[in-house]
């Protein structure tokens, strides 16, 4: 599904991550993780092309990043489903129109889907609400149900439960668990242990730790 | 057909794609005064225009279909001398009628430049033949020579002395109003241009939020462009429709006969304003979407 052949990346002259590669398969789950600033962020703008690397190779899906034109990257885009720590809702448009936001762009229609997507996030409640009204968990939720609407084949999530409160992270991680059990590829970058140590009780999970600008396999006893 | 179908589809629009991108800020209302102000000075641009080729036309094609024998020297001379004018006329090839003008004509001719109480009959006004070619036209030179062995007093005008000034100068005129037109259009381009880049750039947010989720260029710069069409097909039609009812009431070119009074469009030349919002609408399209697609490039 995804492959790095020797991908580095540097912001101007900074080296920041370096020779990396790795390959992630249809179906499997992933964690990212690694201290604050150690690129865990950059490596998943690699990874749904809104950065190339400055050299080596990243292949998407069977094409090469490098190749794509701007059409082809939002094609690509609609086969990932992204989920930020900030959750980039666009205010002015109520939650469902949020959601729905994905169909929108793709010309695509709203189906009965839906409604069980809003009450498996555990937002039915809360469709016509404005992002600002939510709180935290909500909007986190939120933002993961956007990143499901298009059914994508691989979800990519930064921090996902970086605003919210023990619990609530908790609810987010068997939404993901959940959804990798329905087939889905999912990758997570996160610097929470005890998240990786609960998915790992659950299914089998790889992690990936950005260190000095590398990527390595951990190992189990994180 | 299919073009006509994305002409409607893009007025009809998607009443979801629409409101994505939130209508507010400044450049909503800079663009629709914009348009109508420059749609307003176009229709007058177009107005002069097109009346100055009128006025050229006019001067070069129906005035060119008369000419004048004006008959001078003593004055008991003038009624012999015109007979006789007129007898060359009437045996030259090619002139359809001449006819000595009445004293009552004349001083019509003169009463607007000197009142209708001119005493015509104790001035030394020359006496005015006019002459009607025939389609064929006449040869002029030998009518002139012809005119020297009858009628020593006689001469012939055909008008040309002022009418191809006037002519040059009406053609001139037309130049300089379509001109002004390119440059209205020009100008009411670059506003819009303008006003689409400061809503992209104000809208960062939301097409950083739209590409991140499989937008593509083609869609965004719809949204722009088809806000950014509208409200200046709306500013122009306000515009066009104000400068055309304007354009309406100013005074009749047949009332007084001057240029400055002739303003105006004539038969289906009123649907000429009309279509001015449309030809704004088709810049604001071509100029949005050249700058939306060309921004989204350098933003995202």
């Amino acid at each position: 599904m995804i492959q790095l052949e020797a991908a580095s990346y540097r912001y101007d002259d900074t080296p920041l991550l370096s020779d990396m590669s790795f390959g992630i398969a249809p179906g499997s789950f992933h964690f990212l993780t690694g201290p604050s600033g150690a690129g865990k962020s950059t490596l998943l703008k690699l990874l749904y092309a809104e950065l190339l690397p400055t050299s080596g190779q990243v292949t998407l899906f069977g094409q090469p990043a490098h190749g794509m034109d701007r059409d082809q990257v939002a094609l690509l885009r609609r086969r990932v489903g992204l989920v930020h720590q900030d959750c980039a809702f666009l205010d002015h448009l109520t939650i469902s129109q949020n959601i729905c936001l994905p169909l929108t762009v793709s010309g695509k229609s709203v189906t009965d889907d839906f409604a069980e997507l809003l009450a498996w996030v555990g937002l039915g409640h809360r469709a016509d609400a404005f992002p600002p009204e939510l709180s935290g968990g909500e909007r986190q939720r939120a933002a993961l149900a956007r990143a499901l609407i298009m059914a994508p084949e691989l979800v990519l999530a930064d921090e996902p439960t970086g605003n919210v409160d023990w619990e609530m992270s908790q609810r987010i991680m068997t939404l993901l668990l959940e959804l990798n059990k329905m087939g889905t590829t999912v990758l997570i970058a996160t610097h929470d242990l005890n998240l990786i140590r609960t998915a790992k009780s659950q299914v089998s999970t790889r992690v990936l730790r950005i260190k000095d600008g590398h990527v390595q396999l951990a190992e189990v006893d994180l | 057909m299919a073009w006509l179908r994305a002409f409607f589809d893009f007025f009809a629009g998607d009443l979801r794609a629409d409101g994505i991108v939130p209508a507010r800020g400044h450049t909503a209302w800079l663009v629709f005064f914009a348009a109508a102000t420059m749609a307003f000075l176009a229709v007058f641009a177009l107005a002069i225009a097109v009346a100055a080729g009128r006025l050229a036309n006019t001067w070069s094609q129906e005035m060119a279909q008369s000419v004048t024998v004006i008959v001078d020297g003593p004055q008991d001379q003038r009624q012999a001398q015109t007979d006789a004018a007129l007898r060359v006329l009437e045996t030259t090839e090619g002139v359809a009628s001449a006819r000595a003008l009445t004293p009552q004509e004349q001083r019509d001719l003169l009463s607007p430049w000197f009142g209708d109480e001119i005493p015509i009959e104790n001035l030394a006004i020359p006496q005015l033949i006019e002459v009607i070619p025939a389609p064929q036209g006449f040869d002029a030179e030998g009518l002139v020579l012809r005119l020297q062995g009858e009628a020593p007093n006689a001469r012939f005008d055909d008008h040309s002395a002022w009418r191809d000034p006037l002519v040059r100068s009406a053609r001139g005129l037309r130049i300089l109003a379509a001109a002004s037109l390119v440059l209205i259009l020009a100008t009411a381009a670059a506003i819009v241009s303008l006003g689409a880049k400061a809503s992209l750039a104000g809208n960062f947010k939301t097409i950083s939020v739209l590409r991140r989720i499989g937008a593509k260029d083609a869609f965004i710069a719809k949204v722009f462009v088809r806000r950014f069409t509208l409200r200046t097909l709306t500013g122009a039609g306000a515009g066009a429709l104000i400068a055309t009812i304007t354009v309406a009431f100013l005074p009749s070119a047949a009332a007084t006969a001057g240029f400055l009074t002739g303003i105006g469009f004539t038969g289906l030349g009123w649907l000429l304003p009309l279509m001015m919002p449309l030809l704004f609408a088709l810049i604001a399209f071509a100029a949005t979407r050249t700058a939306a697609l060309r921004l989204l490039q350098e933003l995202t």
